[in-house]
């Protein structure tokens, strides 16, 4: 393919765990699961305090189109329901499991009856399987598709291109079998022709498995990519396999591309075939804090303290904890929080690594505009936001930063790119708000007119 | 435990600082210095730490009376002083150089707000000031230590119009042993410094071969004896490599920096042929800044995917 190349930067990989297969941790104490794991609305709670639950028994369901059912991934009583702190800042119901340490699994554990498309989709929705790779959306919602024709390609996403990160590699390492089994599901229910799996080529090792299950099937492709940061971006991942470019505010679908994270088609295959739902997840926990980096076999809802001590505890005081990798990872105030469906990292930074750099002028040396992979000004898109000029910063297409971070990475000034690019997006929503506001009183206004004229007459 | 850090991604950031930035643009600017002081004798290092000195402390009693975080740390202003004493003579007294360091901290970067506020060279508009305020001292050259002959005393660009220069000359301008301002004579020296600002991807190499080479190419079809040989001499390679590549005065893309290298490659070529050649490089990239903000209009990069609000 000879196009026009994205842009990237190269990150240290410090994938220190690639070589560490998951070890399971033992039950804790108590689980707390939140009701939003995923992107769209809120599950909604059946069980209510004192009941006693089951491995895979349902806690909640999906609270609409777009949203997941929730499972309980241990044994034992619901000790509490009521609203936790969120990473965001908001609160969120959470149900507090507290376990028995027996790890029964629910007696309606069944594999369910798949034999179309529509009960391939029920299916991936009762699994509770949402985005795994970090962004939680609902991967029924995903691979819905109502016009299969349009699909020209499926891609797995294996490039896993975070630093630290190896749940993904250790999934087509451990588990390329049920990366087989949900491949073939997607041939036979998506009609999916070609298949491509992409990986980072710092991993031959994922690169060889994955070409040995692509040899014993038909349509199934794998491509080394360049381990070039963001290579596992949606957007970036189908350009480089594909060639196509999604437009600005559109879907993968709308360039003909599926997206799907290796692990997320994993635990797809393995509740179809088991029918048991997303109840635990391949962790990796790691960072300079951490004194066993290892990738740890968690039940969703367990703290992450309770990992930690898993591995050893700290081996110096932590001076900032991280659900997923460095680029992306967002910061928690504590330890306490959960791990979710979609945490497939925990880091914890020790005090220097922590310390923030101290923003210094903008000497405009151009490197974010060299390292945006989406070809975005950040810090032209910086000094309109400064100025509040909501036009410029839609001109600058700010809407279109996907917040992957290697502007800031690379900014030798140390500006904060990716929040003032954040900031700028919500500039841009409170304007259109405004504005819709505007619109719709005026529309009010003439109507009322209109209404009293007829009136007169 | 005590309370974690919560900050918004990325949680990791690359090592480059602009400090180091400029502290490889200061090695890159030693081997013209060691050059110079061959070339030249002792003076050229005092005046190139005092016009150092003079810019940082320009920078540093500034914010200190503007109530500013004080940033002299970060080496710009030290590489600004030492570009501005690579402009002057060897001869130059030195009350004069510390105007021109004046000028080009105070007037130039601190009063438009500092690093990356400055919207022109503030070694350019410092050396201009000192053209226009000490013409006799900015233009009389002393001859390199132990030398006599036409060529050392006089600038060989002056001696190229006359066509008075050959490629036999060719060799003693690359050294740089002829006259000239401190830091633009010896043309290996000033390679060398930009080589390595390539290689360590403080610079692309765009600016200094479009300019270089359009430089070269507008020179012989204005009918100059020798294009080839006039690039090599005069602030040419000076200006190319470290005057016309400041991020903040030159073009953000790739393009961008294209038409800025034949910008400044066309001027210089159009006043080394029909005007004077003295500033004339200084000239070309001062007005070439100017235009900067909209060649970056005009080469802004379009947004992948990105679609054309109605």
């Amino acid at each position: 393919m000879n196009l026009p190349k994205l842009h990237g930067v190269h990150v240290p990989h410090r994938k220190n765990t690639a070589d560490m297969a998951p070890v399971r941790m033992p039950v804790p104490p108590s689980v707390t699961i939140p009701m939003n794991m995923h992107i769209g609305a809120p599950a909604e709670c059946v069980v209510k305090v004192g009941d006693t639950v089951k491995v895979g028994q349902l806690i909640a369901k999906a609270g609409g189109f777009v949203s997941s059912p929730v499972y309980a991934s241990v044994s034992g009583k619901v000790k509490k329901i009521d609203d936790m702190l969120m990473s965001s800042g908001r609160f969120m119901k959470a149900v507090t499991i507290e376990s028995d340490g027996e790890q029964t699994p629910f007696e309606g554990i069944a594999p369910p009856a798949v034999t179309d498309f529509p009960s391939f989709i029920n299916a991936v929705r009762d699994s509770g399987v949402v985005g795994l790779g970090g962004a939680g959306f609902p991967t029924a919602v995903k691979l819905g598709v109502k016009d299969l024709s349009q699909i020209q390609a499926v891609i797995i996403n294996g490039a896993e291109c975070e630093p630290y990160v190896t749940s993904d590699t250790r999934t087509m390492l451990d588990d390329a079998e049920w990366i087989g089994k949900g491949i073939a599901l997607l041939q036979k229910y998506l009609l999916a022709k070609r298949v491509v799996i992409g990986i980072e080529s710092n991993k031959p090792q994922c690169v060889k498995a994955m070409q040995a299950l692509a040899g014993g099937m038909t349509g199934v492709e794998v491509m080394a990519l360049p381990p070039l940061y963001p290579q596992g971006g949606e957007k970036v991942l189908i350009y480089n396999t594909t060639g196509r470019i999604v437009p600005e505010g559109k879907l993968p679908l709308d360039a003909g591309a599926v997206v799907i994270n290796c692990t997320t088609l994993a635990a797809i295959a393995k509740y179809i075939e088991t029918g048991m739902p997303l109840v635990e997840k391949v962790v990796t926990v790691d960072g300079s804090a951490v004194a066993e980096p290892k990738n740890v076999i968690a039940p969703i809802g367990a703290s992450m303290q309770a990992l930690f001590d898993f591995c050893g505890g700290f081996k110096s005081d932590p001076g900032k904890v991280l659900y997923g990798g460095p680029m992306m990872g967002i910061a928690v105030p504590n330890t306490d929080f959960p791990v979710m469906k979609n945490t497939n990292a925990i880091l914890a930074m020790d005090e220097k690594d922590a310390t923030l750099p101290e923003p210094t002028a903008c000497i405009r040396c151009g490197s974010c505009v060299d390292a945006c992979p989406l070809r975005l000004m950040p810090a032209a898109i910086e000094a309109a936001y400064n100025k509040r000029n909501v036009d410029k910063l839609r001109a600058l297409h700010a809407n279109l930063c996907m917040e992957c971070g290697c502007c800031a990475f690379v900014c030798p000034a140390k500006r904060m790119l990716v929040q003032t690019n954040k900031l700028a997006k919500g500039l841009i929503a409170a304007d259109n708000a405004a504005k819709k506001a505007e619109a719709d009183r005026k529309a009010k206004e003439a109507a009322e007119k209109a209404e009293k004229e007829a009136a007169v007459k | 435990m005590k309370e974690l850090l919560t900050s918004v991604s990325p949680h990791l950031r690359s090592g480059r600082t602009t400090q180091k930035i400029m502290g490889d643009v200061l090695i890159a600017l030693c081997p013209a210095l060691i050059a110079s002081v061959v070339i030249f004798g002792p003076r050229t290092l005092l005046l190139t730490l005092v016009s150092a000195a003079a810019c940082v402390a320009c920078e540093y009693i500034w914010e200190r009376l503007m109530k500013q975080p004080v940033t002299v740390t970060d080496l710009s202003a030290v590489v600004t002083g030492v570009l501005l004493a690579f402009n002057v003579p060897s001869t130059m007294p030195v009350w004069e150089l510390i105007v021109g360091d004046v000028v080009a901290i105070i007037c130039v970067k601190m009063l438009f707000g500092g690093i990356g506020c400055n919207f022109v060279n503030p070694a350019l508009v410092g050396r201009v000031v000192m053209f226009f305020s000490f013409t006799a001292d900015m233009t009389t050259f002393d001859a390199p230590a132990g030398t006599i002959d036409a060529l050392t005393s006089a600038t060989p660009l002056a001696l190229i119009r006359d066509g008075a220069v050959g490629w036999s000359e060719f060799p003693q301008i690359l050294l740089g042993v002829h006259g000239g301002v401190l830091g633009e004579t010896c043309a290996v020296a000033l390679i060398l410094g930009g080589v390595y600002l390539c290689v360590r991807k403080v610079i692309k190499p765009i600016i200094p071969l479009a300019y270089v080479g359009s430089c070269m190419l507008f020179m012989w079809i204005f009918g100059s004896p020798q294009p080839v040989i006039a690039v090599f001499s005069g602030g040419l390679l000076l200006g190319a490599i470290f005057m016309a590549t400041d991020y903040v005065t030159t073009p953000t893309t790739n393009t961008g920096k294209l038409i800025f290298g034949l910008g400044c490659g066309l001027l210089t070529a159009l006043m080394r042929c029909y005007a004077s050649s003295a500033g004339a490089v200084t000239f070309s990239i001062l007005l070439m800044n100017l235009v900067v903000p909209y060649i970056n209009d005009l080469t802004a990069p379009k947004p992948f995917g990105g679609v054309e609000a109605k």
